[in-house]
């Protein structure tokens, strides 16, 4: 029987360009349906009825949500092809950990600077965020080591997002951290990520748009 | 070579007591060490130089942090005893759905409870009860939000049924009334050696809250 999989997404959500670049790095076929925030589907709400967000992978009928839930399903069900999770249970501890750290010390950050009027002293947290990846990073091509994996999969989908925390927050990240830029072109050499990142500036436009709507010009 | 396991954790800790059931659920000795959080042990901050917090596992000298990663470490390297969680993609997926959760939204409104008051209290007290009856929802009337067994998600929430006494007294509400179900399961929980024994004391959590609202001017 063949796997049926559906992505509710929207098109500017990191989180769901997560889902996205795992599904293709596994050469899942999949459905996508672009959800508007302001308007939810029945699907959608019938699908995460706790959280109502998305991104929600839905698989023969059966909904996962939560974004690196997601991404660890998949990498579960299609364990034979391009594993993103490394085997050894340290190193894959050490993949959740930056995971989580990209989930709650850069989001707080990036929240703060996508929907508050406080762009500038959070630009400021951001990097000081930012410089402690590219110190995980290292001298390593990617997270991962040789290969991209768990955490670069995690992290890349913010690189989207870049140009709007540079504008909104006033930082520069090429001048601050010019080896996570390094990396994120390494990255985007790979077709799985390069088809699944938003462009830069409609995501900047987006959030421009956004902040408007929420008086916080 | 013998493994050498280290926990560095509070008392009062929720998270520190996932982890305590864990390591009592497969059977692990473990040296255990009391942190005073007001002043960190040089080994705390040098094992978890990026939060500075509690719990911080180290096994053979490395650390893992984080709740919830570390009782998954446990579960992959301790694989033949007593898994945690399930072996099927689907029900390991819910069941860290459901952890997240956990972690999301009773953490902090159970802390804004204990540690405010008025209208502060007022709203994180509802969503404390509104998380909770999710929660309730989902276990149905299943003995273990694992089914038959005590699993991933009950280890999770259980280490905040020391704090139950303390939401209810200054959130002036009853959890038998609210939650009956909730407190069912934990009773069926707390049967368990591995539990029991790593849970703190409702009252000492209770008199250390009270302590901390006065120094905070909370009364």
């Amino acid at each position: 029987m063949a796997d049926e999989v559906t992505l509710l997404n929207t098109w500017p959500s990191p989180f769901g360009i997560r889902v996205r670049i795992a599904l293709a790095e596994k050469g899942i076929k999949y459905e996508h349906k672009e959800e508007n925030l302001q308007d939810k589907s029945p699907l959608l709400l019938k699908m995460n009825p706790v959280h109502k967000k998305i991104p929600v992978l839905i698989h023969n009928g059966k909904p996962i949500c939560e974004s690196l839930v997601i991404v660890q399903y998949i990498d579960e069900v299609w364990k034979e092809t391009s594993p993103l999770l490394p085997s050894d249970p340290h190193l894959r501890a050490q993949g959740r950990f930056w995971a989580d750290f990209l989930d709650n010390k850069v989001l707080d950050c990036v929240r703060k600077i996508l929907l508050t009027k406080d762009e500038k002293e959070a630009g400021k947290e951001l990097i000081e965020c930012l410089k402690l990846l590219e110190g995980e990073l290292g001298e390593k091509p990617y997270f991962g080591g040789e290969k991209f994996g768990y955490v670069d999969l995690s992290f890349i989908p913010f690189y989207s997002l870049f140009y709007s925390f540079e504008t909104f927050g006033n930082i520069s990240i090429e001048s601050e951290c010019p080896k996570l830029i390094a990396w994120a072109k390494r990255c985007l050499q790979k077709e799985s990520v390069s088809e699944s990142v938003a462009d830069p500036e409609k995501v900047y436009h987006f959030w421009e748009q956004r902040k408007k709507k929420l008086g916080l010009e | 070579m013998a493994d050498e396991v280290v926990l560095l954790s509070f008392w009062l800790s929720p998270f520190g007591m996932r982890i305590k059931i864990a390591l009592a659920e497969k059977g692990i000795n473990y040296d255990y060490k009391e942190e005073n959080l007001q002043d960190k042990s040089p080994l705390l901050l040098k094992m978890n130089p990026v939060h500075k917090k509690v719990p911080v596992l180290i096994h053979n000298g490395k650390p893992i942090c984080e709740s919830l990663i570390i009782v998954q470490y446990i579960d992959e390297v301790w694989k033949e005893t007593c898994p945690l969680l399930p072996s099927d993609p689907y029900h390991r997926a819910e069941a860290k759905f459901w952890a997240d959760f956990i972690d999301k939204k009773i953490f902090d409104s159970g802390r804004k409870t204990c540690m405010s008051k008025g209208e502060e209290t007022e709203a994180a007290k509802k969503e404390l009860i509104e998380s909770l009856k999710v929660l309730e929802g989902e276990l149905g009337e299943k003995p273990y939000f694992g089914g038959e067994k005590f699993g991933f998600v009950d280890l999770c929430l259980i280490p905040f049924y020391t704090w139950f006494y303390s939401y209810e007294t200054f959130g002036s509400f009853s959890m038998e009334v609210e939650c009956p179900k909730l407190i069912g399961w934990a009773e069926r929980c707390l049967e368990k050696e591995s539990v029991s024994n790593s849970l703190a004391d409702q009252q000492k959590v209770y008199q250390f809250f009270g302590q901390m609202r006065k120094m905070y001017g909370i009364e």
